[in-house]
């Protein structure tokens, strides 16, 4: 039974893990190549579900409308990169913070303002409900299953671009030095541009993909922003391939933890105060899992190099 | 990362010069305001709003210290907020309403969590220094959520204010405006002395340069753990006053969003004046008080339910504000008050 329970959970686990890897690549390429904290990334995941409610709302149809918003989530990426962050990519850290918690609180009520303060849901497509036998007796839900693989595509496909192709190149060398990949005559606002549309364009997929199982609201993006900071912490700014392994970490870390750690504290304690403890431990664990990590490589696993 | 504050602090003279005539009007103003409030027919809310002005002034001031002398951008800084106030909370309702007890309780949890948290952030530099505060921040905010006994998620009522020697000298909200009013005072002295000291002086040359600072024989680290500490000191007692202000605990006082909202009264304010830090927190509290009040006077030509809309989504006004303030008004209000003063 507890084996069976780990298998589930760590699916759960990787299935989460991989989401988080879906708004962490865009952050840590913003971050990396522009030295650009983006806090209003979360909200772009956001409205990326929003986006997927209120076309798959219009449309009846969840594959047309993914595709429709997936550019649409592109779009609210480049108009926020060309009224807001465009002009701050020159300024310190602090103000970079400061503007996109602005952005934050407009867009979280923004999105009230137009589709209410009430939940959404989004209905999964007919040929991905129900649940799957994936071992005896066992029955997992198979829309979880396609977020798990559209999830590792998405992953195959990030490596190809960055390590195969000349947008990819250029984007590991603005990571390693953006100056001089201007000095050697790159566009690099045009490179900036790329890279900001396209992690936007990432975390609304994932927001998308997840609509589905969560339910839409306002807000529903600043927790798992958090999250992603973590995983670009842990894995390394900059690093995608860090970002990647970083994020399945904290997926599994979080997922089973939280259905673990009680069971496991209860070897050690008595039922009620190993309950009562694990439950106050497991939401932590990730930040103490990255505090550990920092504590022993204060610039995370994979380090860009500088 | 740069700092933009004011650099240097020569002799004292040159230092009174600079201190200008700002932090004497505020503390005047926030001397006379109870008087001046008795007269306007709704002193409860304007002593009310003026001592929650005032706690989170002390709350952005002391992030300040850290922030604006040290460059250190602390993004956990709610969390010493949420110490301070569980620590109110359990207290009281374990029965210890006790001032005296309350408060040195919940300076030391302030000070062990902010000498274990900063000894291992400060390791960090930059974007990692930010991140790791904001993860020990949100650590103890699903702390926070998880402790059942005293209200999980939802928070608890406290079941009484302070007492001061036994006495319920804090339940009159007049007493305790003052009562803020003197911490607040008292702490910015304590911070004013603590900046023009030799101890200010390093921090504020680390800033600038660490590697230098270290050249001539100091020891960066130190002044900066000590430096977080006394921070999360004064933040834990802010936490102390807003959880007898409003009677009431819950985790959303250390919500990550909070340690922003605390940055950016600071930037606000402008950073490293101390004084600038209160004014941040006032102008940051009174624009969040009546911005709605403001559009619903200035969506007079709307219709009553495009009007009712447009009040009910001031924070759609408020967070492009908040970008533009970032854009434009560089070294917040104190800032323009010293350009005024050049022009």
């Amino acid at each position: 039974m507890t084996a069976t329970l780990l298998f589930v959970q760590s699916l759960n686990g990787l299935q989460f893990g991989l989401i988080l890897f879906l708004i962490a690549a865009g952050l840590t390429l913003v971050f990396g190549v522009m030295d650009f904290i983006n806090l209003a990334h979360g909200v772009q995941y956001m409205v990326g579900a929003y986006l997927m409610a209120a076309f798959s709302a219009w449309t009846g149809n969840f594959g047309w409308a993914l595709l429709l918003a997936l550019p649409s989530a592109l779009a609210v990426g480049l108009v926020l990169e060309a009224l807001v962050f465009r002009h701050l990519y020159d300024r310190d850290h602090l103000d970079q913070v400061l503007a996109t918690f602005g952005v934050i609180l407009f867009l979280n009520q923004g999105v009230k303002f137009v589709w209410g303060a009430a939940p959404l849901n989004v209905p999964a497509p007919g040929w991905l409900a129900g649940s799957v036998e994936i071992a005896d007796g066992l029955l997992y839900p198979v829309y979880r299953l396609a977020i798990i693989a559209a999830g590792l595509l998405v992953a195959a496909m990030l490596y190809l671009i960055v390590n195969h192709t000349r947008v990819g190149m250029l984007v590991r060398a603005g990571a390693s030095n953006a100056p001089m990949v201007s000095a050697l005559g790159v566009n690099i606002r045009r490179l900036f541009m790329i890279v900001f549309g396209f992690g936007a364009m990432l975390a609304g997929f994932a927001g998308a993909m997840v609509a589905p199982i969560l339910s839409v609201e306002p807000g529903m993006g600043d927790n798992i922003l958090i999250l992603a900071f973590v995983v670009i912490v842990i894995g390394g700014i900059g690093s995608i391939r860090g970002a990647f392994v970083a994020a399945l970490l904290v997926g599994l870390v979080d997922t089973v933890g939280r259905s673990f750690a009680p069971n496991l504290l209860r070897l050690l304690l008595d039922p009620a105060t190993a309950s009562q403890a694990g439950r106050a431990l497991a939401p932590m664990l990730i930040y103490i899992f990255m505090a550990a990590i920092l504590f022993f490589r204060p610039s995370g696993l994979f380090p860009a190099k500088r | 990362m740069t700092a933009r504050a004011p650099s240097g602090s020569g002799t004292q003279t040159r230092f009174g010069r600079r201190l200008g005539l700002a932090p004497f009007l505020l503390f005047a103003a926030f001397a006379v305001a109870p008087f001046l409030a008795a007269f306007s027919g709704a002193e409860g809310y304007v002593l009310s709003l003026l001592t929650r002005v005032m706690i989170f002034g002390l709350a952005a001031m002391s992030l300040d210290l850290i922030l604006g002398y040290g460059a250190l951008v602390s993004f956990g800084h709610a969390a010493f907020l949420g110490i301070g106030a569980y620590a109110v909370g359990i207290l009281a309702s374990q029965g210890s309403a006790e001032i005296l007890i309350q408060v040195p309780v919940a300076l030391a949890a302030s000070a062990l969590f902010a000498l274990v948290t900063g000894a291992i952030s400060l390791r960090t530099k930059g974007v990692y220094f930010i991140m790791i505060t904001l993860a020990f921040g949100q650590m103890l905010f699903f702390l926070a959520t998880s402790l059942a006994a005293y209200g999980g998620d939802d928070g608890m009522t406290v079941p009484e204010r302070s007492r001061l020697f036994g006495s319920r000298l804090l339940e009159s909200d007049l007493a305790f405006y003052w009562a803020c009013f003197l911490c607040l005072l008292a702490l910015y002295g304590l911070l004013r002395a603590i900046v023009g000291s030799r101890f200010g002086r390093v921090l504020r040359g680390t800033r600038e340069n660490p590697v230098r600072m270290e050249s001539i024989g100091y020891h960066p680290f130190r002044y900066q753990l000590a430096a977080y500490v006394i921070s999360g000191m004064m933040a834990g007692l802010a936490g102390c006053l807003m959880a007898n202000q409003t009677e009431f605990i819950s985790p959303a006082y250390m919500t990550w969003q909070r340690s922003g909202e605390l940055i950016f009264m600071v930037v606000l304010g402008g950073l490293g004046s101390l004084h600038g830090a209160i004014i941040g927190a006032a102008a940051f509290l009174l624009l969040e008080e009546f911005l709605p009040e403001f559009l619903h006077a200035a969506g007079f030509l709307l219709q009553d339910d495009m009007r009712t809309r447009l009040v009910e989504n001031w924070k759609m006004i408020f967070g492009p504000l908040l970008i533009l303030i970032v854009l434009f008004a560089r070294g917040g209000i104190m800032g323009l008050l010293r350009r005024g003063d050049h022009g």
